[in-house]
């Protein structure tokens, strides 16, 4: 691969639209009543109906629509309200019918949007052109017998969501963050698992390049076989790069399909043009077509979790918090859902996030549990924030003392904790006092030295106030009184 | 044994013990083998039906017998029998064996309808002839000399030859009404919907329908009702509450439609139309209302049928593929040769036929020229049907153009071939209920119907009629 040099780079403009294949989390598959299930022996999760065989017609799994509605709400999409099924029909080892079924002319969902950062951390509308229910294939084998293609058809049939971006994405980052936001938002709907080395979200990317200031698109290549997030941009980095050097050469750019070689960086012609399936599409005869009533969608609509990009703001406008800790919180939707129960228990946003971002999570993950494992409720997070903010214990008891006692005993309330394992923090102005005399009477010559201009003492007798008071005097409190004593 | 005639008479019999079943079923056997050289069965389950009949003897002792005790059953080709070999008489299916049994089937079976065997017919059931089948062609038991009639040339013949009571077919643009007609014996196609597909190997999805074979119309009546209802195993199975026949509702005075472009038809054989204009006048004559409707589209019903139905034959018989199951070539190295090579073996040449004409009009570039122009013109002719029910209560049509005719008559000219279906395809492209009633005899000697076409949902009132008029004695020639 020839790199060019930037300035040449810089005089075109890459237009990509992503095509995303999304695995849905329902228990069985989208026509049959077969198990949908990653991971099985091979071809156990099959029927008469997942072989093919004579005589078996197709049973529509209605979960397959909810989950369409979910996407589709989220993604500001129109619903189709009367759809058909269509048959795209090739030969293939593992189509057992020799045709998928899918939706051509009638997509559930139209017309909608997502938001993803530009290279400038910059909004970024990319629109949505269609969503439609499809079918998986089944998977073939051909690294395991020297001689034959193996064929496992637990896929076949397990319903996709296949989500079609406009070409509106525009540079790497945008892909990126574009791939990254459709993962978090299937992840959030409880659509899929967006795990993309297992295949369950897969990506196909149509990139062209044109001359910036160009109104026309190139001609475009779809590249196919990507299977991560970072492999998706080095593709769409390599195809960019090579369709600029043949411009730049005084070729053309030939429509068709490529694959991507993880190994290489590189993708290569998987089929030109005139090669191009023509998979006969007509509506499918074994299914009724669809209707979705206005119930359909409103009971979708009240179930919907929120939504990483409403939470955002939410976090950045209403609770004040920064750009960087509202990424960090709705990044998992577990973790975010904890944190919004917290900040239904306490107002002390800030304290919230740093606790959820620091304490919990490095909990989390030094015990590899999971959030919906962690012992401390949020209500008994909020209690511990609250004790804290009325000044009843210190930061650094709650995190090193009251917070590991609440891990241990889950269900006790920090305030109980505090008051039992007696931590609570003194703010009784004339113990305090007394207690203060004590550690100045202690280093009479420090005393002179302070009042002689060496205020870093101060820090000393801080010190031996939090000896001689187990740690539990209120250091603000302290820190006045001592300086009062000793400007006596 | 004497030859029954209906279900009625078996019963009667049973009843009065002057006979058993197992002697049904053995007398039934026996016909089978007496006519082997019509090559109808291509399977005959002699030992399992002879040990249903004994169970099934002993529920009757019992009196706990289904409705269907002592009919004795032959099955199309296509109609799944779990643990049975189904091969839509396809090279193709050769050796496969069903894991499930369709649902119509399973429901006479449910009655104690006893199988006696699996029939021959056009290979996926696309011919009317019989003459497509990879296994043969099925002569006439009236006359050898003659096609049965197809694609479910098998199940009227066994019928005909007494090899059973009732048989099943199924019918996509008149495989069974037709055979019936050159058979002399009823074949009913029910609404699009009333009887569920699954286990029936499709051919044409939007137009497949099983239905019943039978001498006598309440015979047929009674096993299209039994078979009828929904079955959330083919969700285009219909909702609506079948109707039995004991309740059909027929007004004294039938509203009745014949369409004027049948009779005037230049391809009718003169006798069939005379015969049916006689039919007319004696109905009028009767008090009933019968009006000529014109239906300017009858040209268009065969193309619009052979554009659509090979469309999604095309499609349909993608899966036989060599890959999953049935015949795989042994030539075949790779996977383009696996395809190529196992389907060019395995399909005879009409279903080679269809399905190149079905991917042609699929193809993107011919789309709308042919399958999006054929879907609308399905669309008029639905609705025109539609519209045509509200004003009549049946329309009344010959079956075919002609009687059945000899062995390679029409074979080499598939045009000819395909026009034989003009008055029945009528029927799978609206999707209307519709009958075969065997109710003349041609000067040639063979047999030839009349076809009955009723509303939507209402089967028991076209059976009733079709028996009213095989009760009109003057009529059989």
């Amino acid at each position: 691969m020839i790199e060019e040099r930037k300035e040449i780079l810089d005089k075109y403009q890459l237009v990509v639209g992503l095509e995303v294949h999304a695995q849905q989390l329902t228990k069985s598959k989208a026509y049959a009543g077969d198990k949908n299930e990653y991971g099985s022996l091979p071809n156990s999760n099959t029927s008469p109906l997942t072989l093919g065989h004579p005589g078996t017609l197709p049973r529509f799994n209605r979960k397959v629509v909810d989950y369409a509605i979910r996407i589709g709400l989220a993604t500001g999409c129109e619903l189709t309200r009367e759809m058909n099924f269509a048959r795209k029909n090739y030969f293939y080892a593992d189509l057992p019918k020799g045709y998928q079924i899918t939706q051509d002319t009638t997509p559930i969902c139209t017309g909608g949007e997502v938001y993803v950062k530009d290279e400038n951390g910059q909004d970024k509308r990319i629109g949505i052109t269609r969503i439609h229910i499809e079918e998986d294939a089944g998977k073939s084998i051909h690294d395991q017998d020297p001689y034959n293609t193996l064929v496992d058809l637990n896929r076949a049939g397990v319903p996709l969501l296949e989500i079609v971006s406009e070409p509106d994405i525009r540079s790497l980052e945008e892909a990126y963050n574009y791939l990254a936001e459709i993962r978090r938002l299937v992840r959030y709907l409880d659509i899929c698992d967006g795990n993309m080395e297992e295949g369950s979200l897969r990506c196909d990317a149509n990139v062209s390049v044109m001359l910036k200031g160009a109104t026309e698109f190139g001609n475009r290549c779809e590249v196919k076989n990507m299977n991560s997030l970072r492999n998706v941009q080095r593709a769409i980095e390599h195809e960019m790069k090579r369709q600029i050097h043949i411009l730049e050469n005084g070729g053309k750019i030939d429509q068709e399909t490529r694959s991507f070689d993880a190994i290489t960086g590189t993708t290569f012609t998987l089929r030109s043009k005139e090669d191009a399936h023509d998979y006969r599409y007509f509506p499918e005869p074994d299914l009724q077509p669809l209707v979705l009533h206005d119930q359909d969608i409103e009971t979708v609509k009240k179930a919907m979790p929120p939504l990483p990009r409403e939470l955002y703001n939410k976090y950045t406008e209403k609770l004040g918090l920064s750009e960087y800790d509202a990424n960090v919180l709705i990044d998992s939707k577990p973790i975010a859902l904890y944190f919004e129960e917290l900040t239904a228990h306490t107002k002390n946003y800030k304290a919230a996030a740093n606790w959820v971002m620091g304490e919990i999570k490095s909990y989390l993950n030094q015990t590899a549990t999971s959030i919906e494992k962690f012992p401390i409720k949020p209500t008994e997070m909020a209690g511990l924030i609250a004790i804290i903010d009325e000044d009843l214990i210190s930061n650094s008891i709650a995190t090193q003392q009251v917070f590991p006692k609440m891990l241990e005993n889950p269900g006790r309330s920090a305030k109980e904790i505090a008051e039992s394992e007696n931590l609570l923090q003194q703010s009784d102005d004339t113990w305090l006092k007394g207690i203060a005399e004590e550690a100045l009477a202690a280093f009479p010559d420090k005393v002179q030295a302070y009042k002689n201009g060496n205020k870093g003492l101060l820090g000393l007798f801080m010190g031996e106030i939090m000896k001689k008071s187990d740690r539990k005097a209120n250091p603000k409190m302290a820190s006045e009184i001592l300086r009062k004593l000793l400007e006596e | 044994m004497t030859t029954y005639r209906s279900l009625q008479e078996i019963r009667k019999d049973l009843t009065a013990g002057s006979i058993t079943l197992t002697q049904l079923v053995e007398s039934y056997l026996s016909n089978i083998d007496a006519s082997s050289d019509l090559n109808i069965f291509l399977e005959v389950f002699g030992e399992e039906a002879l040990e249903r009949a004994k169970e099934i003897e002993a529920k009757w002792q019992a009196g706990t017998a289904g409705r269907l005790a002592g009919a004795v059953i032959a099955i199309k080709d296509n109609i799944c029998y779990a643990g049975h070999r189904v091969g839509a008489s396809s090279k193709i299916l050769e050796g496969f064996e069903s894991l499930f049994t369709s649902t119509a089937l399973q429901r006479l079976i449910d009655e104690d309808a006893i199988v006696i065997g699996r029939v021959n017919c056009d290979e996926f059931a696309m011919g009317g002839s019989n003459e497509n089948s990879a296994y043969g062609n099925v002569k006439n038991p009236l006359d050898p000399e003659f096609v049965p009639g197809g694609s479910s040339g098998g199940s009227a013949a066994a019928v005909a030859a007494d090899c059973c009571l009732i048989s099943l077919g199924s019918d996509t643009g008149g495989s069974i009404r037709q055979p019936a007609s050159f058979c002399g014996i009823v074949g009913a196609k029910p609404t699009y919907g009333r009887i569920s597909r699954h286990g029936l190997i499709a051919f044409a999805s939007s137009f497949d329908q099983i239905g019943p074979f039978a001498h006598s119309a309440e015979d047929a009546g009674l096993a299209m009702e039994i078979m009828s209802g929904q079955d959330h195993m083919d969700t285009t199975s219909s909702s609506v509450d079948v109707t039995p026949l004991s309740e059909a509702k027929l007004p004294k005075k039938l509203k009745i439609g014949f369409v004027k472009e049948c009779l005037d038809s230049e391809a009718i054989n003169s006798e069939v139309r005379d015969r049916h204009s006689a039919l007319i006048e004696q109905l009028k004559s009767e008090g009933h209302e019968v009006e000529a409707v014109s239906l300017k589209e009858l040209d268009y019903l065969v193309p619009t049928y052979y554009v659509l139905t090979t469309a999604e034959a095309s499609s349909n018989l993608s899966r036989y593929d060599g890959i999953h199951y049935g015949h795989r070539s042994p030539e075949a190295t790779d996977i383009e040769s696996t395809y190529r090579k196992s389907r060019t073996e395995g399909f005879g040449p009409e279903v080679k036929r269809r399905i190149m004409l079905g991917t042609f009009v699929l193809n993107a570039g011919y789309y709308d020229a042919y399958y999006a122009k054929a879907q609308k013109v399905r669309r008029v002719i639905k609705e025109k049907t539609d519209a045509f029910f509200e004003k009549y209560d049946l329309l009344l049509s010959p079956t075919t153009p002609h009687t059945a005719f000899k062995f390679g008559a029409k074979s080499d000219d598939p045009i000819q071939m395909y026009l034989e279906d003009i008055f029945t395809v009528h029927a799978n492209l609206s999707g209307n209920p519709a009958v075969s009633v065997p109710l003349f005899k041609h000067s040639n000697g063979l047999p030839f119907g009349t076809q009955i076409m009723a509303p939507v949902f209402k089967e028991a009132e076209m059976m009733q009629v079709a028996h009213n008029l095989m009760n009109t004695v003057a009529l059989k020639g």
